[in-house]
């Protein structure tokens, strides 16, 4: 459950098939500040410390200062702690990881799809007669920049940035796309540009084709009002509502996504971890990573919408995890054939695990079946 | 009676006096030059075919030039349009503008007898023909081979054979030859021309814009006076309109306007007093709401665009109120400071702006209400229907920003009058007839306030064509003004019919 405390939801501003809620910090977080990096459009390659790499354009990182007793970011003579989880990441032009002493580089979203990749890379645990003997690799998600998401880039050009302004979720066609929060409002004025480069799946690729969105006009009731002091409380009630409406319903898919959260960096009181989601078919499955400090407020937050095909893939690696690989056992879990699971791991891409006679021998039940 | 037909008629007309007035052709925050353009020629084309006596007369009314020159072209293309009116809103274009007409008119090979007359009549009506031979050389040289026309004299040779001559009599055809390989002589031709010479003769930047500095035109002044500050060009504050001054303080850094506050404010006063003229401290008390939101800095091309226009009011209203207030959206408070930034919270500011009790609340927006969308609309409505059912409080919203996509400039609320505005110095103008639209004021007002107009006009017209376009012009205007009123009702009856609908449901 991510907990966005402290953070306001502002009224939306639509553009196309684009709508973008603000989100305000009414007391915006100093001693940790974030900005970018920028690399070429060339694609990176990164070194992983389990001796996979990880290929990707990736055409920012970004750089996080902090201080550890409160006082505003920018000061030296803070210490970085060892890390928990130790995954070096680099460029092909090595750029370190650790850029100063109070200064840590990270790629922004490459940490979760990395870790949406890297889910049970390795393949079955127990090696039952039906498997193959080779792992995931290479495993290859494709998404979108958001410069192909059509009309994202004049929306986000066009979108008029709130005093205070720490963070915006992105819906497309009313789906949220990715929502974005910083530690500081200058922060998101330098990064505000960024967000054209993200990723996005392809489900928002397309919705964005098809379906515009209007916005959702205030209301007055005009028998209501008697004064001046009632337009303004009609006024004020009408953003609540909105509020309310967008982060227990809007925003609702995502916040309640995480499923697994993994550290994988500690720095001064400062944690970043990533999350995936519990993988649940024809829901909204969001991965991402987070900065929280030490008393649980979200200081930096990225996340990635799947799509279907992306979480029907996740679901079945867990899945198939839960029940130690033995296919007979998860498709029971599943409510289904061995054969059928059979069919939907090769459809999902995972055909390859599977030894070959035995793909064959499924294929022939399903005919019989079908016959 | 008024039919269906009548109303949508002038629905329309108004709808194109609006884009008229604003559209320059040129990139908006919201939408591209090519939108732009796509837009404006649809409605043009729409007008003319629809409305074609309409579509000519809209000539004499206050549009920009760019819509102006795309009017005459397509009214000389198509034989229609009245030779008179033409020929007077040619004489209050800027030159460049003429030339470019022309030189589109050539292209789209229009070369009737009428069209030949007109090009005619215009340069027979520059002061120095020499000068224009100069500075708009090529420009000028094709207007004559396009309308067969025998310059007088050495002019003929200048354009055709300059090289058959071994002097001009006439000075500046003459510096022209001699600037060709004396240095001296360079700096006796207008900026524009003198630049490319200064190019081809290797002259340092610095020593020519310190000895061209006495040839520079007053815009050019304004424009090079930050980049040649050091050289001496200072630009001429006292004569330059209210939003071109604005435009120029906008464009300042903040350091620079914080010193020279006292000047660029004292500037901005003298000439908002000078645009309110008689009418100054007669309008009561006035609050405007002022749009300073991000999508107040236009474009690339329109740099400040409508935040000037914004600042500029301001002045204006200031002079204008006995008693005024003036609400930025941004809560500053410092017009010369004003920067683009921020959300657009119109409906918040409008009810700040009646909360002081004004006569007057004036307005001025792109339009974009976003936090939240359509408070403003709905403040509106219902402080007109419940809380002002007298219209004791007179509301207009004037737009300094063409919608593409919805073909006018962007209302606020159906009750309450929208203008478009390119100039500050048309605020009263608009402002006033928007009362009329509002059905506060009868018809006799109306025409008595166009009469009084048109009078202003024949004032500072050719007295040629006065006469004609003074019999025109208030005749295109009554029958608008007749009908103004008309739509306003009608709309309000459709929207109660509408409303009952829904609430039947």
């Amino acid at each position: 459950m991510i907990d966005l405390t402290g953070l306001e939801t502002r009224p939306a501003q639509t553009w196309g098939s684009v709508r973008l809620v603000p989100l305000v910090r009414r007391e915006p977080i100093l001693d940790l500040r974030l900005h970018a990096t920028i690399y070429g459009d060339e694609p990176s390659v990164v070194s992983l410390t389990d001796r996979t790499s990880y290929r990707a354009y990736i055409p920012h990182a970004f750089v996080a200062s902090w201080t550890r007793d409160g006082t505003p970011a920018a000061a030296y003579g803070t210490q970085i702690d060892e890390p928990v989880r130790h995954i070096g990441i680099r460029t092909r032009r090595r750029m370190a990881r650790r850029v100063d002493k109070n200064r840590l580089r990270f790629l922004p979203m490459h940490l979760a799809v990395e870790g949406y990749l890297a889910l049970h890379f390795n393949g079955p645990e127990i090696v039952w007669e039906e498997w193959s003997r080779r792992d995931l690799s290479p495993r290859v998600e494709v998404v979108y920049s958001g410069g192909e998401i059509s009309g994202l880039a004049d929306a986000l050009r066009i979108f008029e940035i709130y005093p205070g302004q720490c963070g915006l979720m992105i819906y497309v066609a009313d789906a949220l796309a990715a929502a974005t929060v910083v530690p500081h409002p200058d922060d998101y004025r330098a990064l505000h540009p960024t967000l054209i480069h993200d990723l996005y799946g392809e489900l928002i690729h397309e919705y964005a084709l098809y379906h515009p969105v209007r916005d959702v006009p205030a209301v007055v009731d005009a028998s209501r009002v008697a004064s001046l002091g009632d337009l303004r409380a009609a006024a004020e009630r009408h953003e609540r509502e909105w509020a309310s409406f967008h982060d227990t319903t809007m925003a609702a898919g995502m916040l309640s996504s995480p499923g697994r959260v993994e550290e994988v960096y500690r720095f001064g009181p400062f944690r970043l971890s990533r999350f995936l989601p519990r993988f649940e078919p024809r829901r909204e499955n969001h991965i991402g990573e987070t900065i929280t400090s030490d008393d649980g407020q979200v200081a930096y937050l990225k996340t990635f919408r799947l799509s279907q095909a992306q979480i029907r893939r996740g679901y079945l690696l867990t899945r198939l995890a839960e029940h130690d690989w033995h296919i007979g056992r998860t498709a029971a879990a599943l409510g289904t054939t061995p054969e059928d699971l059979g069919s939907r791991l090769e459809r999902a891409g995972f055909g390859h695990l599977l030894r070959r006679h035995v793909l064959d021998h499924y294929r022939a039940g399903r005919r019989g079946q079908a016959g | 009676m008024e039919t269906f037909a009548d109303l949508i008629e002038c629905e329309d007309v108004l709808l194109f006096v609006n884009a008229a007035i604003t559209s320059t052709g040129q990139r908006e925050f919201h939408s591209t030059q090519a939108e732009q353009r796509l837009s404006l020629r649809f409605l043009h084309s729409y007008i003319d075919g629809n409305y074609p006596e309409i579509y000519a007369a809209t000539l004499a009314l206050e549009i920009n030039d760019h819509n102006a020159a795309m009017i005459i072209r397509n009214l000389l293309v198509r034989h229609g349009g009245d030779g008179a009116l033409i020929a007077w809103r040619l004489s209050r274009m800027a030159p460049q503008r003429v030339y470019r007409l022309f030189q589109d008119l050539r292209r789209l090979g229009v070369n009737n007898r009428r069209t030949r007359a007109i090009i005619a009549g215009w340069l027979s009506g520059r002061s120095d023909l020499a000068f224009d031979a100069v500075k708009y050389r090529t420009a000028l040289k094709d207007a004559v081979r396009h309308a067969h026309l025998r310059l007088e004299g050495e002019l003929g040779d200048f354009l055709f054979a300059p090289r058959g001559r071994a002097r001009f009599d006439h000075p500046l055809l003459d510096a022209w030859r001699r600037a060709h390989y004396e240095k001296a002589a360079v700096y006796e031709l207008p900026y524009t021309v003198a630049e490319g010479f200064a190019a081809r003769h290797g002259i340092k930047r610095q020593i020519f814009m310190e000895r061209i500095a006495p040839r520079l035109t007053r815009l050019e002044r304004m424009r090079l006076a930050e980049s040649a500050r050091d050289q001496g060009v200072e630009p001429d504050l006292a004569a330059m309109p209210l939003v071109r001054l604005a435009s120029y303080a906008l464009s300042l850094p903040f350091q620079t306007r914080a010193r020279r506050r006292t000047e660029l404010t004292a500037a901005l006063r003298a000439a908002a007093a000078r645009a309110a003229g008689t009418r100054a401290g007669t309008w009561g008390r006035v609050t405007a709401v002022l749009d300073d939101s991000f999508s107040a800095f236009g474009s690339v091309t329109k740099r400040h665009r409508p935040l000037a226009v914004a600042v500029a009011c301001h002045h204006l209203l200031e002079a204008l109120a006995g008693d005024y207030r003036g609400l930025w959206l941004s809560g500053g408070d410092d017009p010369l400071m004003a920067r683009p930034t921020g959300p657009t919270p119109l409906g918040r500011r409008i009810v700040d702006g009646l909360e002081t009790a004004p006569e007057r609340l004036v307005i001025v927006s792109d339009g974009w209400d976003n936090a939240p969308p359509g408070l403003a609309a709905e403040v509106l409505r219902v402080w007109r229907a419940r809380l002002d059912p007298d219209r004791r409080v007179s509301i207009v919203h004037v737009n300094p920003v063409y919608d593409a996509g919805g073909f006018e400039v962007r209302r606020l609320a159906p009750g309450v009058p929208t203008a478009g505005i390119r100039d500050a110095e048309d605020l009263p103008a608009l402002v006033e007839l928007a009362q009329f639209a509002e059905g506060r004021t009868g018809p006799a007002e109306l025409r008595a306030y166009l009469a009084e107009r048109a009078a202003e006009r024949m004032a500072e017209r050719a007295p040629g064509a006065a006469e004609r376009m003074g019999e025109r012009a208030p005749g295109v205007a009554e029958r608008m003004g007749e009908r103004a009123p008309g739509v306003a009702e009608r709309m309000g009856e459709r929207a109660a019919g509408v409303a009952e609908r829904m609430a039947g449901r």
